[in-house]
């Protein structure tokens, strides 16, 4: 970046670029922009886009064990739904300059990140109702922020995603709602969810604002609207009430409601626990991994395929 | 075939409804045309939001950039005789 700013014409067009951000305009595909920028939110659109795609598996678990049609069906649709905001993402990405084949070599070669959440079992069927309402609902919290990021490729594809998302939100609400409807074994097994899917919810949000050394320029370039802190609390926030209205409890001995803010405060989270899932040391790390590899490699002959009859077409006409 | 391929990248455009523009939705790698509308359809009409779809290879769109702006667009910004505002019309005229 240094060798950049040294030439005349490039602080120019640096100066151009922070106006540009400082109007709230867009910044598009083959717009001028800092290194670094680009690096960014390349990085954080891959992660993204990684996450949706291995996002599937927890749930992917669950299809055939579905109590019923109805809820197969719903969960069918909602996994479409997270391959399809992995492509809608990875899409947005490749306007970067990235070749998904390159993002997918990354991830497989455990240079490119994803959520750490997905690091975590579907141990049983209210484990999809967590996942659906914690997880995506936290998603959400995030992803609404995202739908005003600088990059106009990603703030466009936030703004489809989260129109989906709130079906995902709602079905695992209402999968959660139903079991606390149900048997005293039904309520445990919802409760277990809540108990196992709570903490590692809250981690989604990424570490204390102080700890996140990279929120600053982030911030200042807009590509990150909200820091950490403040969209985990909105997600606290709204979420609690929800768990009280079907008769869940909050598995934190250290939960205060603060009259004054109307807000909750809660106790510490373990970021031991998170960083250690980070370096891939998570219940099911190694096993998310051997399967996207599996299958990107016994799906490498029908893209051979595809390609062999494109070229086909090409030389018949 | 050692390399591994993601086919080629198609630019997906969708009319929502009859009558109205066709808006860009975002892109899909397909082979070919064919492959390239049922992709587009799976990705981008889950839920009823268009009737029909335009796919164009990636590589054949042009684009002007931000930098290009002024170069291309200042040109308009002294022609207000172009908008119908710029005309004084007589008072008591009526429908025009």
């Amino acid at each position: 970046m240094e060798d950049i700013l040294t030439t005349p014409i490039s602080q120019t067009a640096l100066a151009h670029f922070e106006a540009r951000l400082q109007n709230d305009e867009k910044i598009e595909p083959k717009d001028w922009m800092p290194e670094a920028y680009r690096k960014t939110v390349l990085r954080q659109m891959m992660q993204h886009a990684h996450s949706e795609v291995i996002g599937m598996q927890p749930e992917g678990n669950w299809v055939l064990r579905a109590p019923s049609l109805r809820a197969k069906k719903i969960l069918l649709a909602k996994i479409q739904d997270e391959g399809g905001h992995g492509l809608y993402l990875y899409s947005a990405a490749e306007t970067l300059g990235m070749d998904r084949t390159e993002m997918i070599q990354l991830l497989h070669e455990q240079k490119a990140k994803y959520s750490s959440i997905f690091n975590y079992p579907a141990l049983t069927w209210a484990d999809i109702g967590a996942i659906g309402w914690l997880v995506d609902g936290a998603a959400i919290v995030n992803q609404v922020s995202l739908q005003r990021t600088s990059y106009g490729p990603y703030a466009r594809a936030m703004v489809r995603i989260c129109k989906e998302e709130s079906f995902h939100q709602r079905q695992g609400y209402e999968i959660m709602a139903t079991m606390m409807k149900g048997t005293p074994e039904q309520q445990a097994m919802a409760q277990d969810a809540m108990n196992r899917w709570w903490w590692p919810s809250l981690m989604m949000f990424g570490p204390h604002d102080a700890d996140s050394p990279h929120t600053e320029q982030s911030m200042e370039w807009k590509i990150k609207r909200e820091s950490n802190d403040r969209l985990r609390q909105k997600f606290i926030d709204k979420t609690i009430d929800q768990a009280y209205v079907i008769g869940l409890t909050i598995p934190d001995k250290d939960l205060k409601f603060n009259e004054e803010t109307k807000s909750y405060s809660i106790g510490p989270i373990n970021w031991d626990e998170f960083w250690s899932v980070v370096k891939g040391n998570g219940p099911c790390n190694k096993q998310r991994m051997t399967h996207h590899i599996k299958y990107h490699e016994e799906g490498r002959w029908v893209r051979e395929a595809l390609e062999a009859f494109a070229k086909k077409q090409i030389e018949m006409n | 075939m050692n390399v591994d391929t993601q086919l080629e990248l198609w630019e997906v455009f969708i009319q929502k409804n009859n009558g109205l523009p066709f808006k860009h939705e975002g892109s899909v790698h397909a082979s070919d045309k064919e492959t390239a509308l049922q992709h587009a359809r799976d990705i981008y009409t889950r839920r009823g939001e268009g009737r029909t779809i335009w796919v164009v290879p990636a590589k054949y769109i042009a684009s002007t950039t931000a930098d290009d702006e002024a170069m291309f667009f200042d040109t308009t910004d002294d022609k207000a005789y172009r908008h119908p505002t710029f005309y004084v019309m007589p008072e008591g005229a009526k429908q025009i």
